[in-house]
């Protein structure tokens, strides 16, 4: 277990933490026909609109309440109504997300009261579901702000039941924001290789993947989880938790409806996806694909070829916890070491990342640890590009932002195929980095301008 | 190149092979032979030297699939990894039109790289329909002014081991006593010591692993006047013949050049290693002991001394991690005792090792380093040598890359020491990096994951209700 390590100094440099609120927008831009508001001064909505759209290279739906001096003081509840108005009549969402930000926090914003102050005063939106969710940014991370979204959410959008295993083929996926729409992708593939029925909440794989549609702007989002789907999730046979964030909204799912739940922190490395290939075999009944066996067979080959080039590489990771944990077990499994751990803020998933530290920090203490210790290779988001540089190491780009690598949003990292192409990124930034090159010495009998009768540099004349 | 010439180099004076009846090497078996052929052999040997334009004379397979696959390394030139061939066609066969092409490829490579030398690789095709390529490189190098060197190692000749006598005896021909060397730099004279100028030969430089004992050679005052051939010049090459001693490394390939050295300049040489501790020392004093320079002896003590030491200190907690671990050595000829005594230094237990490349000697050697009861290995095939790794429990395999595949199909660590690896491991810091890379691949934690089966192989049939966490 590891030992965590406190923020211990007044400045964040090059920070590494994106904020709760920008987090429970990304969990809600993964429902279909779906708009956030952000409750807040419109710079939160700014900010948070531009850092997803250079991230997917997307337009991004995303609303303000447009909090003023005035209504600061004396009080912004009517923004939030006159907001929520203006959107259901101008767009007719399919649903809204309200997540708090520091500022209406502040101010002592009640938003679960406002939602239905909203439905009150406008009976002819109560068909539009409003989802709050106390989100401010003095507090936790994106990670954490999506999560407790996708926990607003289910508890806005699923009844109590007790009709659980009803769709015998339909399976719950709860989704971490650890994932891609990539790994989003694949993970629908995998249920349906099964027989199975996926529900993905939030489904950013159908709303966030980069499309075109015929229409050639929408207010709202363009795919994601139907609001109707939501609603059954009580009638599946099972649950599938990706992410460790997620258990408190898991717990809720569970406690409402009984549908049973796997979870799982990860979906990257042999160990983790077995678990999960496993659990879809068992909850279907059917027999694992060969398809399946084979990319196994192919993550497993690739694991022994590689492992040259991993084994004892010091790794430095700096992302919200459950991306820490997840490549943290991942090039560990490879032989790898740990040797510098940054995570943004506090989470449980934290003991379990296989590293004698993690600190609670900055992309200048990832620099500072993986400067210490030797870092062999960087594994963060685009930021850490100048961190890398400096220590004179490569960068593996994951997690958010990621505005320097074209497609980054969409790469797969999860399953045995997405594991296997991990690996071999891993492996060959090692080796074209130099690695393992031994510096050339010059004899002192034979310095390197004497060799008069060598060829000047070679190289084609014409 | 005739068939005397080629028996005539099949017969090494020098090497333990030839007192057995059978002369020279063992004869390929056709259906059942691994292993290189004489243009490999010659290529291999010559290529390091590094401002040489290496021109394969053939059709497109020789060199289309073996340039720039080496892990040598040069410290200055690089236009040995550029791959230069002939390329010939059919017309160029049909027509007799290759020595045509030839005479304009030495002249286009000349003309684009300005190299120090071309040196002509001469391969199945032309040597069978009978291109003389020693005299299109004779008229090329009298119409262009720059060396061009025949090397006539047509695959068919013979095995590799012959091609690396054909590469020394084209250097002995045509290169070796051309130039006198430079003097030694001013300000690379140190008073009171007495600079000697020495030979290695056999020695590639894989992976820059020479770059860890090269400063050794410095602080005695042993100047390299050539290496064959890593990171080597052409006009190291044709100096060779006024070194004092010669040290032939890690291969009785190339003791033609040593041999032959010996005989027309007295240039007395030994044959050692650089793998291990135990033999990197033992060849600074065979140095020491060749020129019979006391000082030298004296300079070699105290750094052995030194060196040692350190590397001893650095070994320590590898050694606790490997002591004990059981290795299977497969790899040829002098090596199959020379890294068997780096393994013991680390406390490591081998268990097996390879002869079917070693002379009577180098067994010789084994049973006096390992005991009688070593298992010594004659087949080499994927299955024969996962059979012996279970049989003897073995804990890693090391052999050279073309078995590095077999070894990890079976979920077998395995450790690369043949030329396309990427580690060095020569010398004392090598040995360093040959205990952290063991360690990498036996302490891995894939091996445990790969040989696990899935966890739904047990599953008496399928849809058995798993109980879900909590449900």
């Amino acid at each position: 277990m590891a030992e965590i390590i406190k923020r211990n100094k007044a400045l964040a440099v090059s920070p590494l933490k994106v904020s709760q609120p920008v987090g429970a927008s990304l969990a809600f831009l993964g429902v279909n026909r779906a708009i956030p508001m952000m409750h807040g001064s419109q710079g939160c909505t700014a900010f948070g609109k531009v850092f997803f759209v250079r991230h997917f290279r997307e337009p991004i739906p995303l609303q303000t309440t447009a909090m003023d001096q005035t209504s600061t003081v004396l009080g912004a509840d009517d923004n939030v109504i006159e907001g929520l108005r203006a959107i259901a009549e101008k767009s007719r969402p399919a649903l809204i997300g309200l997540p708090t930000t520091g500022l209406s926090e502040t101010q002592g914003a009640d938003i679960h009261r406002l939602a239905k102050q909203f439905h009150t005063a406008c009976p002819e939106y109560a068909d539009i579901p409003v989802v709050p969710v106390v989100t401010p940014d003095f507090s936790g991370c994106l990670e954490s702000g999506y999560a407790l979204a996708v926990k607003a959410m289910i508890d806005v959008l699923v009844p109590p039941s007790a009709s659980d295993g009803k769709r015998h083929k339909q399976v719950n996926v709860l989704a971490g924001s650890l994932l891609t729409p990539g790994d989003l992708e694949h993970i629908k593939e995998l249920v349906e290789g099964f027989g199975l029925r996926p529900v993905v909440l939030p489904d950013l794989a159908d709303s966030l993947d980069g499309h075109l549609t015929d229409a050639e702007s929408s207010p709202v989002t363009t795919g994601g989880t139907p609001v109707s789907e939501i609603v059954t999730m009580g009638e599946s046979v099972a649950t599938l938790v990706i992410g460790r964030s997620l258990d408190p909204a898991a717990d809720l799912l569970k406690e409402r409806t009984h549908v049973p739940d796997y979870r799982f922190d990860t979906l990257m490395g042999l160990e983790a996806v077995d678990a999960f290939v496993h659990a879809l075999a068992q909850i279907s009944g059917q027999p694992v694909p060969e398809k399946l066996e084979r990319q196994r067979a192919q993550l497993q080959d690739a694991m022994v070829d590689t492992h040259f080039m991993l084994g004892f590489a010091r790794v430095a990771i700096a992302g919200d916890p459950d991306l820490l944990v997840g490549f943290a077990r991942l090039v560990t499994e490879m032989g790898c070491e740990v040797s510098a751990a940054v995570a943004p803020s506090r989470a449980p998933a934290l003991d379990e990342v296989p590293a004698a530290q993690v600190k609670l920090g900055d992309l200048e203490d990832l620099e500072l640890a993986a400067r210490e210790c030797g870092a062999d290779l960087v594994i963060s988001n685009s930021h850490a590009a100048e961190t890398a540089q400096r220590l004179g190491v490569p960068l593996l780009r994951a997690g958010f932002p990621q505005y320097d690598l074209i497609g980054g949003y969409q790469r797969l990292w999860v399953g045995y195929r997405g594991t296997r192409q991990t690996l071999f990124d891993l492996a060959n930034i090692l080796v074209s980095n130099g690695h393992h090159e031994i510096p050339a010495y010059h004899s002192i009998y034979n310095p390197p301008g004497e060799a008069s009768h060598a060829s000047s540099a070679p190289g084609p004349t014409h | 190149m005739q068939a005397k010439d080629i028996a005539e180099l099949l017969n090494e004076p020098a090497c333990e092979h030839n007192k057995k009846s059978k002369s020279g090497c063992a004869k390929p078996k056709p259906g059942a032979t691994a292993g290189g052929c004489s243009f490999d052999g010659a290529q291999i040997a010559l290529l390091p030297i590094a401002d040489v334009a290496h021109i394969v004379h053939g059709p497109i397979a020789c060199a289309g699939s073996s340039w720039d696959n080496r892990g040598t390394r040069s410290s200055g030139p690089t236009l040995y990894k550029i791959g230069m061939t002939t390329d010939l066609t059919e017309q160029d066969v049909i027509m007799g039109r290759s020595e045509k092409r030839l005479f304009h490829s030495i002249k286009q490579a000349i003309d684009s790289y300005h190299p120090a030398a071309v040196f002509v690789y001469n391969t199945c095709v032309p040597a069978l329909v009978g291109d003389d390529v020693d005299a299109v490189c004779k008229d090329a190098a009298a119409r262009y002014g720059v060396p061009v060197v025949p090397v006539d190692c047509a695959g068919f000749y013979g095995t590799k081991n012959l091609g690396n006598r054909i590469a020394g005896d084209s250097m002995f021909k045509y290169v070796v006593g051309t130039r006198d060397p430079d003097p030694v730099p001013l300000e690379a004279q140190r008073p009171g010591i007495a600079v000697h100028d020495v030979n290695l030969i056999g020695e590639y430089n894989i992976a820059g692993e020479f770059w860890h004992v090269l400063p050794l050679f410095d602080e005695l005052g042993l100047r390299i006047l050539c290496t064959l051939s890593g990171d080597a010049r052409f006009h190291q090459v044709q100096a060779m013949h006024r070194a004092e001693a010669s040290m032939v490394v890690c291969a009785k390939a190339l003791l033609n050049v040593a041999r032959k050295l010996e005989s027309a300049h007295g240039v007395p040489f030994f044959e050692g290693s650089f793998y291990g501790v135990t033999d990197t020392s033992h060849a600074f004093r065979e140095f020491a002991r060749l020129l019979g320079d006391a000082a030298l002896a004296e300079r070699v003590e105290a750094m052995i001394a030194r060196e040692e030491a350190k590397v001893d200190a650095a070994l320590e907690p590898w050694r606790q991690r490997l002591r004990g671990k059981r290795v299977l050595l497969y790899t040829g000829g002098v090596k199959s005792w020379s890294i068997v005594s780096a393994l013991q230094d680390l406390g490591m237990d081998v268990v097996a090792t390879g002869t079917s490349k070693s002379t009577e000697e180098d067994k010789a050697r084994i049973r006096e380093l390992m005991g009688e009861k070593t298992k010594m290995i004659t087949d080499g095939s994927p299955k024969a040598l996962i059979g012996i790794v279970k049989e003897y429990q073995a804990d890693i395999l090391i052999a050279g890359g073309r078995n590095m595949y077999t070894a990890l199909k079976a979920r077998i660590p395995f450790l690369d020491i043949n030329q396309e690896r990427e580690f060095g491991y020569a010398g004392y810091t090598g040995m360093t990096e040959l205990a952290r890379q063991l360690a990498l691949t036996i302490e891995s934690p894939v091996w445990a994951s790969v040989r696990k089966p899935a966890p739904w192989a047990n599953d008496s049939a399928p849809g058995i209700p798993m109980t879900a966490t909590g449900a």
